[in-house]
């Protein structure tokens, strides 16, 4: 009992919003539905922060236009769009899959399996290369040589111990 | 070989990304028509406000200004300036101000617009996607937003960026 109170208060800690009373809705539903599009909206003054953690005087007015579309019966998309057509995708926090932000979206992945690549190229290289570099093999002429002369000498060797 | 590919890659990518300021956000309405406005003149000031039906048959600009906003200030004299040449209506978009300053800082500074809109509530503001004073568009002829400067205006940005497109949209 004790435990789950703790955890209750400790795992559960109010986040700090920027909403102030007298904006919110009093349709709880509403007021709701605001909150979780004002997370998805990029306040542009701060930049990193959503229009709902934002103080600044912008986010508060984009806060104020949210509700009022809601109140007007906008759904969600709606009110997204509303908003993406005046100030552009990047008041989205999290940027639409569309052909300018391809690369955005699978540049990592690209980056990442061109990186696997080269590993994998690395070592397979190292592998198959017996010859370092910059030495060249013996042909096949040197090879016989070796060979018979490697024979003679063993002869030679056994012979003198 | 491929080291040197690798670092021509990055130095390229390093060169773009590094020298863009971040905090310019391109415009999503450029190229659309001027957003449905009607704004009544500054309480206390000159003439009758301007809406989107005045920014059609002529080249306009039109400059988001406040008397909070210090930028707005070292622009203005270039304002006043582009509005002399006549090359361009000139209109003034006063965001979110008192209407008592807003008059001050006029009289002060010159008012050379053809003509000012009080934007109290920062409600047109919004529908023309303005984050920030100063913001200077330029409208054509037909009322769609070709160019849009965030930040105050320098005289090469006048020289080098707003006369040209004037000059072209007015053909």
């Amino acid at each position: 009992m004790t435990l789950a109170l703790i955890t209750l208060v400790i795992g559960n800690p109010a986040p700090a919003h920027a909403v102030n009373p007298d904006e919110m809705l009093a349709d709880p539903l509403l007021e709701l539905r605001a909150r979780e599009i004002s997370k998805g909206l990029r306040c542009l003054v701060c930049q990193n922060q959503s229009i709902d953690d934002s103080d600044a005087d912008l986010a508060k007015d984009l806060r104020v236009v949210v509700r009022e579309r809601l109140t007007a019966g906008d759904s969600d998309s709606e009110i997204i769009d509303y908003v993406v057509a005046r100030y552009g995708d990047f008041v989205l926090l999290k940027p639409p899959f569309k052909g300018a932000t391809l690369v955005l979206w699978l540049g990592p992945a690209l980056i990442g399996a061109a990186g696997l690549a080269a590993i994998a190229l690395f070592f397979r290289r190292r592998r198959g290369a017996v010859t370092p570099v910059g030495v060249t093999p013996l042909s096949d002429d040197e090879r016989a040589r070796l060979n018979k002369l490697l024979e003679d000498g063993e002869g030679t060797n056994g012979d003198r111990t | 070989m491929l080291p040197l590919a690798v670092f021509g890659v990055l130095a390229i990518y390093f060169a773009v990304g590094l020298t863009r300021d971040p905090k310019i956000i391109p415009s999503a309405l450029i190229d659309k028509p001027v957003p449905e406005f009607k704004l009544p003149p500054i309480v206390g000031g000159r003439g009758d406000g301007f809406g989107a039906a005045d920014l059609r048959g002529d080249v306009s600009v039109v400059n988001v200004f406040a008397s909070w906003c210090v930028p707005c200030r070292a622009e203005h004299p270039l304002i006043n300036e582009l509005a002399d040449m006549k090359v361009a209506r000139v209109y003034g978009l006063n965001y979110k101000d008192q209407p008592a300053d807003a008059n001050r800082w006029l009289a002060q500074l010159g008012d050379n617009y053809t003509a000012v809109g009080a934007d109290v509530d920062g409600r047109a503001g919004f529908h023309w996607g303005v984050y920030g004073v100063p913001e200077t568009f330029i409208v054509d002829k037909a009322g769609r937003i070709r160019m849009k400067h965030v930040g105050p205006i320098t005289r090469d940005d006048l020289r080098e960026k707003f006369l040209p497109l004037i000059k072209e949209l007015a053909k």
